[in-house]
């Protein structure tokens, strides 16, 4: 039998003046069902609130209706003050006779009508609450950060120096990720291996960091709190655990043809290598494609050279090593993954792209992008920090700088803007100022878009200070007239076509998601966006979180960024891993959906709606262990209690819990009384 | 195979020798031409000058006849005549408005069901019957192929090549022997129909384009569209100075016929300016000690 | 406004149900109320999680139960708060509109729409627009009432 009470709040004037609030009380004491109904000036001060527990208390109420303000203001409230009654707080619901009655409508005869209405409404539903247990969900304390670019290296570090374990998986044979490549970074010209290395060493060192290099991750099972990870770590054919890094093994290495990815195909590297000297760890890997006694062993014949196992005094090189499958159990997952560039080629890593055919294709010598020009400024670079052209090693006098090559193009399939190439474009014009005095840099540009700390002040100083002469407009061509590359483009702002004979061409070009990361997104169950860059919760009010719960992004992965947002972002992330992981267990919202087996034919349609995948199935089995029948089951940690399964169902077999279908037709009934 | 053909006014006039290599090397390589009954100007510079409506229904006239007379594809081997075609079948078939009124405007039905082709595009198709019929290769003749403007602007009716980096025209033109040179002025401008009111634009453009060709070590010039043949041989004259040699320029019609083994005479190369006779000689002399 | 009785010329007021979601148009018209914009008082919301939650059945048993028109609010494509919710139920609702058309059903009656958090001043004018047309339109009788009150769904209202 219901015994429901109604209190209905007049909210001092804000109710009261439109609305007759004891008439509402009145009409809803002949509600069926209901044993008390009040009113009161303000039902969520103190006072309010214990006159509800009292009558809780004298008229062992079954359910609890406030008619006030929105329940976005006070429904945790309420829920409260029952629960402290000893009421189940779900027997508690709210009617919203102020933003939904009182402050919308003039009259008061029909404001009057409307808010019973709203009151008979919320009854209705309250009888059919079932009293609903918060959900408990264990939380392993272990995070588990995918990518050793800055944004990982970050966030490995905020969430260890918060006393919890990191496991740190990084795909290449070191962390470092793009930042090890910069010669210095903006606004500051910092070196910015510099400032990146001692963050790698603490990050190596440091107690609670797992650091698991040329790994990546299989799969992923679980849900937040819960996630079971499968890591491949890639038989590197060396053993780890003996090697000192002396080098002697690369020393000896007989195939040093090989293009080296670290200086962007600007010099070679050996088949034994480690990516760059402050690699951590400094541990070499084999390029088993380039091996000649692995490409020869997989040919079947006579294993080739080995000059690296003779060469190794402590005999670390294990060409027998294979990979290692490793299971980590972890509560937290933070993505940082980071980028990938735009080619200057023909061949782009997308069929909605393509590239610039009116630049040559990147078959013109002398024409490269942003990061190789990094590694020429680089000190530690193929040119030991000097600009030189690639094709003939000569110093260029004239370097033309193109900007947004890609980037809000539609023509090439890109709308986005890339972010950090005017600022490194502008970096760049004043590197090589201060490289090449006599040097000449000519900036195309559409927009120069400098609005970080210091980064206005930043390009102007390449203007004022270092000579770089900034063109408006785009260049519509460019081709290789003997020793000079003609850049054919249009001033926009003089009004002229404009052809600039230029030593070296640098494009800027746009920043990519990397490739494979539409794999790696569905592994954890998160989504992705057009050109395959992380989708956050909520563009505005939760950038670094994603729809799974315990999921975490970080850095480039979800939209072109520099390194100052990048670790604001890896920090943020981590803050969210320590939240999570600082409660005792997982509180949920128990307003989820759950199965009726009985009813439940299995066919799953439910399943392939749920936007959170938290649908799963569950065998019923009969007392001899054989299988009756599959059946959906939806996992009450994961469900965010939408409803979109019910409403697919169609066996109307599963329900959401607090918004039933019964629920919702008394609800209509009860409006249109 | 047979294939719809709209010559245009150039083809029949100063542009005679494209016609004539166009349907010589057609019957060599089994095309058969069928030429539109009636069909009357693409509207060229002044139809689009004038009025945007008018640029894409005189046009498609041509187009309606085609499709009234059954065919599905339609070469042009005019570049112009090319350009205002394809880009009225793209306005029609982009426009459903405009393509609702098309038949009344036309004053027949139409359904914009012809697609209009280059003289490149078709040519690629027949690389394998090229390639089995040719005779004469060009060995190591060096060439220039010279796409100028109208095949590949818009890059909607690029014709199928890549309209910032054709390679079609060099595709065929190795299928035949020759050697396509790498040079810079491939696609620029060669003044077009500035010929007659601004023919100094002619001069400056078109002479930039023959010294790019000569020193990227070009025997010879090939191109596709009687326009930037005539800015290219009927005025290099103008710009050639004392003591430079003249580079012939030949549509690459008939220099596919040389290789075919189709006399000289039957392609029309002796209507061009700039005779082609000493590279012709070269060739015979290359041919005989070849064999 | 408690039962539909018929009325005399000119003053029928039509009874209209909204099934919105909680967190785009729900908070939308609490931003409304916040901001005092004045509107008819023709209509009482259902609140639910997600549009994607509304099944075409709601519809039917508003209309059933004496509604003249119907409301259908959610979050705009893409921000649906269940990321998808919204999708499902633009989908169904466009195959259940086909069917009411089929059914003869008065368009104007139904109003599907997208309101944000943010957009106070637009499920007002959602909400105006919907009950003039549905004014427009006369009581809704497009079934057969009388069998419907003596049948045994009639009991179980309340």
């Amino acid at each position: 039998m219901a015994r429901i009470g109604v209190f209905v709040c007049h909210c001092g004037e804000n109710i009261g003046r439109t609305v007759d609030v004891p008439s509402v009380a009145r009409a809803a004491q002949g509600f069926p069902g209901v044993v008390v109904s009040k009113d009161n000036k303000y039902t969520c001060s103190e006072p309010g609130q214990a006159i509800i527990r009292e009558a809780i208390r004298e008229h062992m109420l079954t359910g609890v209706v406030i008619a006030a303000c929105s329940p976005h203001m006070h429904e945790r409230t309420f829920r409260r003050v029952c629960a402290s009654a000893g009421l189940n707080p779900f027997l508690c619901e709210i009617a919203n006779i102020r933003e939904h009655c009182s402050w919308i409508h003039e009259d008061r005869g029909e404001a009057t009508a409307k808010a019973i209405d709203l009151v008979r409404l919320a009854v209705e539903k309250v009888k059919r609450n079932i009293p609903l247990e918060t959900i408990s969900i264990p939380i392993e304390r272990k995070a588990l950060v995918i990518g050793g670019g800055i944004a990982g290296i970050q966030a490995a570090l905020d969430i260890a120096d918060g006393g919890r374990e990191v496991i740190l998986v990084e795909k290449e044979p070191s962390i470092g990720g793009h930042m090890s490549q910069l010669s210095e970074t903006f606004p500051t010209l910092d070196c910015s291996q510099c400032i990146l290395t001692p963050r790698m060493v603490e990050v190596a060192q440091h107690p609670r960091i797992r650091l698991m290099t040329y790994s990546e991750v299989e799969s992923v099972d679980g849900y937040v709190g819960n996630f079971d990870v499968t890591i491949r770590k890639k038989a590197r054919k060396v053993d780890a655990t003996i090697c000192t890094g002396c080098g002697a093994c690369m020393t000896a290495c007989v195939q040093r043809k090989v293009s080296n990815e670290f200086d962007e195909g600007l010099s070679k590297r050996t088949a034994i290598y480690t990516p760059f000297p402050q690699a951590v760890p400094n541990i070499p890997v084999i390029d088993q494609m380039k091996c000649l006694r692995i490409l020869s062993q997989k040919k079947g014949k006579q294993d080739a050279c080995g000059k690296c196992l003779d060469a190794c005094a402590i005999g670390a090189i294990r060409f027998d090593q294979e990979d290692e499958l490793v299971t980590e159990k972890v509560g937290a997952i933070v993505v940082a993954t980071g980028y990938s560039l735009y080619s200057i080629g023909k061949e782009q890593d997308s069929p909605d792209i393509s590239g610039y055919g009116e630049y040559g294709y990147g078959t013109i010598p002398d024409v490269i992008d942003g990061m190789q020009f990094e590694r020429l400024a680089s000190a530690s670079g193929p040119t030991a920090g000097k600009i030189l052209r690639p094709s003939d090693g000569k110093e260029p006098k004239r370097i033309v700088f193109l900007q947004c090559i890609g980037s809000r193009d539609r023509a090439k399939g890109i709308d986005y803007c890339s972010k950090i190439c005017c600022m490194y474009v502008a970096k760049h014009t004043m590197l090589y100022r201060h490289k090449v005095h006599d040097g000449q840099a000519t900036v195309f540009y559409m927009d120069v878009r400098a609005n970080g700390k210091g980064y206005d002040e930043f390009t102007r100083r390449a203007i004022e200070e270092d000579g770089a002469v900034y063109m408006r407009g785009r260049v519509s061509r460019m081709y290789r007239d003997g020793d000079v590359i003609k850049v054919v483009g249009f001033d926009t702002l003089a009004g002229e076509p404009v052809t600039i004979d230029a030593d070296m061409v640098v494009l800027a070009t746009a920043i990519r998601p990397r490739p494979g990361i539409k794999d790696l997104a569905q592994k954890l169950s998160i989504s992705y966006d057009k050109h395959g860059f992380l989708n956050e919760a909520h563009p505005k009010l939760r950038p670094v979180e994603t729809n799974t719960a315990g999921v975490f992004l970080a850095g480039a992965c979800q939209a072109p960024r520099d390194i100052p947002d990048t670790v604001a972002t890896a920090s943020s992330a981590a803050a969210k891993v320590l939240g999570l992981f600082s409660q005792e267990s997982l509180e949920r919202e128990p307003t989820v959906a759950r199965v009726d087996i009985s009813h439940c034919a299995g066919c799953f349609t439910c399943e392939r709606v749920c936007p959170y995948g938290a649908i799963g199935h569950r065998e019923i089995r009969d007392r001899q262990g054989r299988l009756i029948k599959t059946v959906a089951d939806v996992n009450p940690g994961v469900c965010q209690g939408c409803g979109t399964c019910q409403a697919t169902c169609p066996s109307k077999s599963v329900e959401l819990m607090g918004f039933t279908d019964e629920q919702i037709f008394a609800e209509v009934n009860a409006i249109l009384a | 195979m047979t294939i719809g053909y709209y010559p245009g006014c150039s083809l029949h006039g100063t542009g005679r020798e494209y016609d004539e290599s166009v349907r010589a090397v057609a019957g060599a390589l089994g095309l058969t031409l069928r030429e539109i009954d009636d069909w009357s100007c693409c509207g060229a510079t002044s139809a689009h000058s004038v009025n945007p409506l008018l640029a894409v229904v005189l046009p498609a006239r041509n187009l309606a006849l085609a499709e009234s007379a059954g065919m599905t594809d339609v070469l042009t081997p005019c570049a112009a005549c090319y350009n205002r075609l394809a880009r009225s079948e793209h306005a029609v078939a982009t426009n459903p408005e405009l393509a609702e009124k098309m038949p009344r405007l036309l004053g027949r039905p139409f359904s914009n069901s012809v697609h209009v082709r280059t003289v490149l595009d078709v040519l690629r198709e027949s690389l394998p019957v090229i390639k089995e019929k040719t005779v004469q290769p060009l060995k190591g003749m060096k060439v220039a192929c010279y796409y100028g403007c109208l095949l590949l602007r818009p890059a909607e009716i690029a014709g199928g090549d890549d309209p910032e980096s054709p390679t079609f025209m060099e595709e065929i033109v190795k299928a035949i022997g020759a050697e396509p040179v790498t040079w810079n002025l491939r696609m620029d401008c060669c003044g077009g129909s500035m010929s007659i009111p601004h023919a100094e634009s002619v001069v400056r453009l078109s002479r930039a384009i023959l010294e790019d060709a000569r020193s990227a070590g070009a025997e010879a010039l090939v191109v596709a569209c009687p326009m930037c043949h005539s800015n290219l041989d009927f005025r290099q004259q103008a710009y050639t100075n004392k003591g430079e040699t003249t580079l012939p320029v030949l549509y690459l019609t008939e220099l596919l016929g040389l290789a075919l083994g189709l006399n000289a005479e039957s392609l029309g190369l002796k209507r061009h300016f700039v005779s082609p006779a000493p590279m012709l000689e070269r060739m015979a002399v290359a041919a005989k000690e070849a064999v | 406004m408690e039962t539909n009785t018929p009325q005399p010329a000119g003053t029928f007021e039509p009874r209209m149900v909204a099934f919105v979601c909680n967190w785009c148009t729900y908070t939308g018209a609490d931003l409304a109320g916040t901001s005092r914009l004045t509107m008819e008082p023709n209509v009482r919301i259902v609140r639910l999680p997600c549009t994607g939650r509304i099944d075409p059945l709601f519809i039917l048993k508003a209309l059933e139960r004496g509604a003249d028109g119907v409301i259908v609010s959610g979050c705009h494509p893409g921000d649906c708060h269940y990321t998808s919710g919204n999708y499902h139920a633009r989908r169904r609702f466009a195959v259940f509109h086909d069917l009411l058309q089929f059914l003869g059903f008065e368009e104007d009656r139904l109003t599907f729409s997208w309101v944000s958090a943010s957009e106070g001043m637009k499920w007002k004018d959602i909400v105006d627009d919907a009950v003039a047309r549905v004014r427009a339109l006369g009581p809704f009788r497009g079934y057969d009432r009388e069998a419907v009150a003596g049948s045994e769904l009639a009991g179980r209202a309340a």
